[in-house]
């Protein structure tokens, strides 16, 4: 019997606290040589792809910038279009907004990066609705929060729509008699609903893997329904192994209902790794990781965002504030916090703190800093392959937590041991576009379907 | 000593000629594949030319008012955004500018933005942008999302005539500003990694813009830190008196179109000569080792498609060319952006010959390896407009 066979994203470093750039190793976090290095080094481990996360406003705490965490990056769709130029395998993947964005824009955006790239282009499709990012957009928060899955639907679906709209053979390019496109190269693509009125003819021609791959990383009932219907992957947190199961089955088993095979829809769930020659070894940079990523500094900001309230005079390693939280005006917009949830957020967090005897700064290393796999490179690697030949995932995306060098480790010592129990690959297919590399279904190809 | 200018080129399609995908040198199927633009680009850069624009639009039809423009079959269609080619093209070039265009009317200006920062950040302080005023009927249901905007041209083909094009000249003025904005908002030493305090960022060195404006607002600092050159190159293509206006209270470096070296000095008076900005003009060329080939591709074209554009179409041998550029270089302007009839082909002539023949003239500034593309063409690297203020209070 074959093996499953494990899939991997590399995450690049993101702006809180996971990211350490006090390591003496840390580098730039805009430098174009710091993703250069991050992205050669993950195609160096045959990922199927590098993931990067999207800004579109800077955080803030308590009506300021936070100021403790890396911050600053680049815009997702240039910096991605720019490793393309210097990789050829690996598959590109952004975080990328259904909201301040519009469907024709985008589409020839990522038509745009998927064409470059050989058909390495993915899109991890998020929704938000808040006017603090909407400041930064010509229509504000203009959108209400109901609405956020259904303008994302149909903006998926709008840009299907416009990928498959030219046929694989739209060019003719008879220069003899003057014929460049070929009738009915393009469809007009019509979408007249609540929140969309566009009548379009695309502009860019259809990409070797027909459309760049979806990946999907909300958790609400709306997300997952959203998908079930559009996405090829899902980013999932769910990764304590019995519960990843659980996400898995009951994900997969929403698919048929939609008419789609269980192998058409990856599931991928952040990982973070610490890895040492001895088991103890691993446990001990765990520990110095977790007390790098949760400054005393750190844990108070933490808390001060859910109590909303300045916390500074409380002693970081003391007992949890016993003050109630402020559930007035939201200040710490950047970290999508909602009120109506505070109080019982508050009450969960003092039961924890309780029952396990935590301080403030313990608490939040368990909450922000828990390391998903700690242990030797056998132990790693027998770990992530149990998840996926038992149906808990089918594979992971691997978060590293210094830039550039994050991943290095990892693409040293695991991905070997990965690829010595013939889970996973040991070369990239030439030519493989991003849907083969996650084995998923082709794209039916335009001609076929009018 | 003759008068030194700098030498640029426009790349669009298969050429600016619309005919020019039917050539046997053309590559008609490739017009959005990597190898295509890539070896386009290292052709340029290996010239030693100071930029590249490259055109867009955000419809098929390009931005021609022509009522057939998205369905007629005869002309090469197919394009992709031209701000993420730059970036594409950016790690494979070593020195040349990159001037993607960018439409104003649609895109968000803070990803527009963010984006050219990047561009700049990538490619090391060698990020410019066109920008474009105004929307066509085609790019307007694209979106969907605005109804308003001009139907073309006035009778009179004066922009002061139409209010939806005045319009779209101040709304595309915003833009510029809040590009500018965006990249002062992270002074240059706004990132401290200070270990003492545990400070990545000093905040007070990050500023939100706070702009409002007639058509949009954006509240918060760029999400990219300061880039190489500060702010990207801000260029504008300019015909007539309102657009002027625009290149001369907007844009670090405009292209302009006269008729001959003759029209320069009126065009440079109706700019109002500020001294940081560059003036280019415009010359569409077709090279051939001699006149007579020359004439007969071009005859060829214009029999299969007849071109028409307000540039200045030179069909000639390389001297021809350089003649012409000599002549702008003497009536005043700091360069000459050159549009190539054909791609690949005019511009391996520009390369090939045009380039070489130009400096042996002594009518080529040379690279003297300034750092970045503004410091080539001699603008300074501005500080950010917030750090000034403080030290002004």
């Amino acid at each position: 019997m074959t093996r499953r066979q494990i899939h991997l994203a590399a995450h690049f470093p993101g702006v809180n606290n996971t990211t350490v750039w006090t390591d003496p190793s840390a580098g730039s976090q805009i430098d174009f040589s710091s993703f250069e290095h991050f992205a050669r080094t993950a195609e160096r481990g045959f990922f199927d792809y590098l993931f990067l996360a999207e800004g579109l406003r800077l955080r803030e705490h308590r009506g300021q910038l936070h100021d403790l965490d890396v911050a600053g990056r680049p815009n997702t769709l240039a910096i991605l279009t720019a490793l393309a130029a210097v990789t050829e395998h690996i598959g590109l993947v952004g975080t990328l907004n259904t909201t301040f964005n519009e469907p024709y824009e985008l589409a020839r955006q990522l038509g745009t990066l998927d064409l470059l790239s050989n058909g390495r282009a993915g899109w991890n499709a998020v929704t938000s609705s808040d006017a603090f990012h909407g400041a930064n957009f010509r229509r504000g928060g203009y959108l209400d929060h109901a609405d956020r899955y259904v303008r994302a639907a149909e903006f998926a679906a709008l840009s299907k729509a416009l990928w498959s709209s030219w046929r694989d053979d739209a060019i003719e390019s008879d220069a003899e008699n003057g014929i460049y496109l070929r009738a009915d190269a393009i469809e007009r693509v019509r979408h007249e609903s609540r929140l969309f009125d566009v009548d379009a003819v695309f502009d860019v021609p259809r990409s070797p893997q027909g459309r760049p791959v979806i990946v999907q990383a909300g958790d609400s009932p709306d997300g997952r329904d959203f998908a079930t219907q559009h996405a090829d992957v899902i980013f999932s947190l769910h990764t304590a192994f019995d519960d990843a199961q659980q996400f898995y089955r009951d994900v997969k088993g929403r698919l048929a209902a939609n008419g789609r095979d269980e192998d058409s829809l990856k599931i991928l769930p952040a990982a973070t790794f610490v890895l040492g020659d001895t088991a103890d070894e691993a446990r001990e940079r765990s520990r110095e990781i977790a007390l790098a990523q949760v400054r005393p500094q750190t844990a108070i900001t933490y808390l001060e965002q859910i109590w909303n309230r300045d916390l500074s005079g409380y002693d970081p390693d003391g007992p949890l504030p016993d003050l109630e939280p402020d559930t007035g005006v939201e200040t710490a917009q950047g970290f999508a916090g909602r009120h109506a949830a505070i109080r019982a957020r508050v009450g969960k967090l003092r039961e924890q703190a309780a029952a396990e005897g935590l301080s403030i700064r313990e608490l939040v290393i368990r909450l922000t800093a828990t390391h998903t796999f700690v242990g030797t490179p056998e132990h790693v690697a027998s770990e992530i392959d149990r998840y996926v030949q038992e149906r808990a995932t089918d594979g992971f995306t691997v978060v590293g937590h210094v830039t550039p060098h994050g991943l290095d480790e990892f693409t040293d010592r695991v991905v070997p041991l990965l690829q010595e129990r013939g889970s996973f690959r040991r070369s990239y297919d030439e030519g493989a576009t991003l849907h083969d590399l996650l084995g998923l279904p082709p794209v039916p190809s335009s001609a076929g379907v009018r | 000593m003759p008068d030194r200018i700098h030498l640029a080129v426009a790349l669009d399609g298969a050429g600016w000629h619309p005919a020019a995908w039917r050539e046997p040198t053309a590559r008609p199927t490739e017009l959005t594949s990597a190898a295509y633009w890539r070896a386009l680009a290292r052709t340029a850069d290996g010239a030693g030319l100071v930029l590249a624009t490259i055109e867009d639009a955000l419809s098929l039809g390009g931005r021609s008012f022509e009522p057939d423009a998205e369905t007629r079959r005869d002309r090469a269609r197919g394009r992709l955004d031209a701000v993420l080619l730059a970036s594409f093209l950016a790690p494979a070039t070593r020195r040349i500018g990159l001037v993607p265009t960018a439409t104003t009317t649609h895109p968000e200006p803070f990803h527009l933005a963010t984006g050219l920062q990047t561009l700049d950040h990538v490619s090391r302080g060698r990020a410019g942008v066109r920008l474009v005023a105004g929307s066509t009927a085609q790019e307007r249901r694209n979106f969907g999302r605005r109804t308003d905007g001009p139907a073309g041209l006035p009778a009179s083909g004066r922009v002061e005539d139409d209010p939806a094009l005045l319009a779209a000249f101040r709304e595309a003025g915003e833009v510029a500003d809040v590009i500018r904005r965006l990249a002062d908002s992270w002074e240059d030493d706004a990132i401290v990694r200070d270990l003492e305090s545990g400070r990545f960022l000093d905040r007070e060195r990050v500023h939100n813009v706070e702009f409002e404006g007639e058509f949009f607002s954006i509240t918060g600092a760029s999400i990219v830190p300061r880039s190489p050159q500060g702010q990207p190159l801000i260029t504008a293509l300019a015909h007539q008196t309102v657009p002027y206006r625009f290149a001369a209270e907007h844009a670090d470096l405009v292209f302009v179109t006269p008729a001959d070296a003759t029209a320069v000095g009126g065009i440079l008076g109706e700019l109002d000569g500020r001294d940081d900005l560059r003036v280019f003009a415009d010359l569409l060329v077709l090279v051939e080792d001699s006149r007579a080939e020359a004439e007969a591709v071009w005859a060829r074209l214009q029999e299969r498609a007849p071109l028409t554009t307000d540039a200045r179409v030179v069909v000639g041998t390389s001297a021809d060319v350089v003649d012409e550029i000599r002549a702008l270089a003497a009536a005043g302007v700091d360069g000459v952006r050159l549009r190539p009839a054909r791609l690949p082909a005019d511009l391996d002539a520009i390369a090939d010959r045009v380039v070489p023949a130009a400096a042996a003239a002594g009518i080529l500034l040379p690279d003297e390896g300034a750092p970045t593309l503004r410091e080539r063409l001699g603008l300074p690297r501005l500080a950010s407009r917030y750090a000034r203020q403080e030290v002004g209070a």
